[in-house]
């Protein structure tokens, strides 16, 4: 091979590297400017609206003036009342799944489960959430029937998390444990899972910004159009901040009069939920640099 | 710290179960049309400021939302902008609930097209080929060469029922339709799209869109209630039976003077 | 109670707990069927899914959804289309060639695309990009395929680009290695080599991506349009599944046609997107990449 061909077929190799990489980096520009307009538009459309009055009062003339406090308290009560459902449950899944369970035909069709109830589309949920917490077990169109609807939404979020928190702490952990003679539950309840917390309360954290954010699960659940004052137990509807951006937009009686409304309850949105995956992405990295083994 | 998480937890259960109200008011549930949801939602505010005990919930979704709630009484008021059908009334009975209609405004649906458009009335003949996908230009309406995008709403819309009903006579909508879920939603449409024609409560409209005649006729408080124009109908509340406490306090005040003045201010027509 | 007992005990109540997930997924086929099947009393299977009329408040009703489910097949294949190139490229760079201080960024980035809610990315489909396709195309509606297809492409790259990356960070350095030492280019490399070793994993990616664009309900309900009816040009309005599901809910009187119908429905989506699911989990098990102590 001539000194000739190889630095011309090199030129042509090199050549198509910096083409796909150009490719790849455009790619990766693509998708920072499609979060960036977005945020941009959201910022500048609904900057105007937020003040101490929008996050704290009722809305009132027909939702063209006054805050949106109800929506936000809303989804405070549905989010929290969905955690405080799935974290419990999936954290003793997946303890049962990591520590105790042996790989097997049953532990494998449980981790199927678990996948395809991740697959399950958000409508599907409102339909199941309908039929059975608000019809069959007559909970009506309340909290509770919400929250327990957006609960088993994240569901497989959580018990992923926690799994992934589990098998993070060293055997070595559990090995020393039990050579000093703890017994299996105890060594489980006092070694493995505060080990595990920050993983856990991690995938908590996102669970709870997906909760905030659904639309479909809360909206023949718990969602109401207007309903400005407190509710009074968890068997009343409530306004929420996804489902109140929804009806504004589609179904509200002043469209183009609300818009800035509109853009206010997205931007609000959008800062809590956002806000809620920066602060558990920043405790991941927190936990991954302070790690001691 | 697990103890810490214990806490926490309990605390915010029973914030979520016991805190809200030491008041225990009336709890009104309101649910339907979104052609009648202005109304009801003036009116609600108007009545939760003198009443401050009580707590209205207001939904829309349409009135096939509202009349289904109310069969499955998870609902105290449907609005409705139509009647409610016969099997609806058959399935009420059988779940024992006993629709009572109440009548608490007019309305005249209008239909609408963008400002741009120089069409200035349709006969109701022609509104009808429209919406069956027959006429598919505005220029067979006396307008210009442009397609017609028809835009409606859809079937959960008491509007789209009495629309049906009064101009299409039971025809079907075509396919093609676009639709939308309110009449606030088919406002905005219309005002952005200069091809499109639509229908509208007549409390909806706004400079942003062309109310057209419909054969001759302008749709007004007096041609409404005088039947003179063609698309005008009732709006409705069901109640289950006769309605009592706050349910009836809150009726009652719509249909009262200063309930029909709140009608009056939303665009529709009173009663009298 | 000895300590041996009490470990049984909780291990016992710890599996009933983890059988959970299947239970609700159990309940929701049991219910999903329970109030689907009914609207074969109405229409025969054959018509309900290949039938072209959805006209469910009319009498007589016609319960056809194949508009449906063509709307939703052509705005997943659509969404798939931009977001599985992006996706895997975006993968790609993440894990080959960036440097790790943008890797970061942009990792975080993906991370808070795929946490945006999807009202409002409808939101922003609906009151932005429809006025601006409108206009620009002069269409009569900025509600359509089009818009549909690229907000959903947005809410797959995050699924497609985390995943694809983990397959790819999965493939054992010595075969990269082994490649430089041949003289190959890192784009070389990356092209002949890494990608097709993390060929099952990408695959999952991607098809895990396009069960998330179907099932994806706030999105198509804001800004698909709403027609239901076979689209003739991408510029059309359709009326995916969990559009017409999540829009006509509120109104089907309890268990009636109409009602029915709509589970009816639920049932095919929630089959298809299993489908999805399956083949997925199938692919990451059956292909699954052995370790390279077996090289």
């Amino acid at each position: 091979m001539t000194k000739q061909t190889m630095s011309g077929t090199m030129k042509w190799r090199y050549i198509k590297q910096q083409l796909f990489f150009g490719v790849v980096r455009l790619s990766a520009l693509i998708l920072t400017i499609a979060l960036g307009s977005l945020i941009f538009y959201i910022v500048i459309n609904g900057f105007r609206v937020i003040s101490w009055d929008f996050l704290t009062l009722a809305p009132t003339d027909s939702m063209t003036k006054g805050g949106i406090m109800p929506a936000i308290l809303g989804t405070l009560y549905l989010t929290l009342g969905a955690i405080s459902v799935a974290l419990p449950l999936g954290v003793v899944a997946a303890i049962y799944l990591t520590e105790y369970a042996r790989q097997g035909k049953i532990v494998r069709a449980i981790r199927i489960g678990v996948n395809c109830l991740a697959g399950v589309p958000s409508v599907v949920f409102g339909l199941f959430g309908l039929g059975f917490f608000v019809v069959f077990l007559k909970f009506g169109s309340s909290i509770l029937a919400g929250a327990l609807t957006l609960g088993i939404l994240i569901l497989p979020t959580i018990i992923g998390a926690a799994e992934e928190a589990l098998k993070g702490v060293p055997q070595t952990f559990r090995e020393a444990s039990l050579a000093l003679g703890v017994s299996k539950w105890l060594t489980i309840w006092k070694i493995v899972l505060p080990s595990a917390l920050p993983g856990i309360l991690t995938g908590s954290i996102l669970g709870i910004g997906r909760a905030a954010g659904e639309t479909a699960p809360i909206m023949f659940t718990a969602a109401a159009f207007f309903t400005p004052r407190l509710p009074q137990s968890v068997f009343d509807e409530v306004m929420a901040l996804p489902y109140h951006v929804y009806v504004l937009a589609t179904a509200g009686t002043h469209i183009e009069q609300t818009r800035p409304i509109q853009y206010g309850t997205v931007l609000v949105l959008v800062a809590l939920v956002l806000g809620i995956d920066l602060i558990a992405i920043v405790i991941r990295s927190y936990m991954r640099r302070k790690k001691r083994w | 710290m697990e103890r810490f998480f214990r806490v926490l937890v309990c605390g915010l259960l029973c914030l979520l179960v016991a805190a809200p109200a030491a008041l225990a008011g009336g709890n009104v549930v309101i649910k339907g049309s979104t052609t009648v949801l202005p109304i009801a939602q003036a009116a609600s505010e108007a009545y939760m400021k003198s009443h401050k005990d009580v707590n209205i919930s207001l939904s829309g979704g349409g009135s096939g939302d509202g009349i289904k709630a109310l069969i499955d009484k998870s609902t105290d008021i449907a609005n409705s902008s139509r009647e409610m059908k016969k099997q609806e009334t058959d399935l009420a009975k059988s779940k024992g609930v006993n629709p009572m209609a109440h009548v608490v405004a007019i309305d005249a649906i209008v239909p609408i097209v963008n400002p741009k458009n120089k069409v200035k009335n349709l006969s109701t003949d022609q509104l009808s080929q429209i919406y069956q996908g027959k006429i598919t230009n505005w220029k067979e309406v006396g307008g210009e060469n442009l397609a017609i995008v028809v835009i409606s709403r859809d079937s959960s819309s008491g509007t789209y029922e009495s629309w049906g009903h009064l101009v299409l006579n039971g025809a079907k909508v075509t396919p093609k339709a676009q639709l939308q879920a309110s009449n606030g939603a088919i406002v905005q449409a219309i005002s952005k799209n200069r091809y499109a024609i639509g229908y509208i409560g007549i409390g909806y409209i706004n400079k942003s869109v062309k109310a057209v005649t419909v054969g001759g006729v302008q749709a007004l408080a007096k041609t409404a209630l005088s039947k003179e124009y063609p698309v005008a109908r009732p709006l409705y509340m069901y109640t289950n039976g006769a309605p009592k406490g706050d349910t009836e306090g809150f009726i009652k005040f719509l249909l009262s003077k200063k309930g029909q003045e709140i009608v009056k201010k939303e665009g529709f027509v009173p009663i009298k | 109670m000895t300590r041996h007992q009490k470990e049984i005990i909780i291990k016992n109540v710890f599996f009933v707990f983890s059988l959970i997930s299947i239970f609700i997924l159990g309940l929701i086929v049991v219910f999903l069927f329970r109030e689907g099947i009914p609207v074969s009393r109405e229409v025969s299977l054959r018509d309900f899914l290949f039938g072209m009329e959805w006209y469910p408040t009319y009498t007589p009703p016609s319960y056809g959804i194949w508009p449906l489910i063509v709307g939703s097949l052509i705005v997943t294949a659509f969404s798939s289309l931009i977001a599985i190139p992006l996706g895997v490229l975006a993968a790609i760079y993440i894990s080959e060639i960036a440097p790790p201080a943008i890797k970061e960024v942009l990792k975080s980035i993906i991370e808070l695309l795929a946490g945006l809610p999807s009202v409002v990315l409808g939101f922003f489909g609906m009151v932005i990009i429809a006025p601006w396709l409108q206009e620009t195309f002069d269409l009569p509606t900025g509600l359509n395929i089009v818009n549909a297809s690229v907000i959903l492409a947005v809410m797959a790259v995050p699924t497609i680009s985390s995943i694809s990356e983990d397959a790819l960070y999965a493939v054992p350095s010595e075969f990269k290695e082994a490649s430089y030492a041949l003289g190959a280019t890192k784009f070389e490399t990356i092209a002949r080599i890494i990608v097709p070793a993390a060929l099952s994993g990408i695959s999952t990616a991607v098809i895990l991506g396009m069960a998330r664009a179907i099932g994806e309900t706030m999105v198509v309900l804001m800004v698909a349009g709403g027609a239901a009816a076979i689209p003739e040009s991408i510029f059309d309005s359709v009326r995916p599944m969990p559009a017409s599901i999540a829009a006509e809910m509120g109104e089907a009187p309890f268990r009636s046609g109409h009602y029915h119908a709509l589970f009816a429905t639920g049932i095919v989506l929630f089959l298809m997107t299993l489908a999805f699911n399956l083949v997925a989990d199938y692919i990451s098990q059956k292909f699954k990449e052995v370790g390279s102590a077996t090289l």
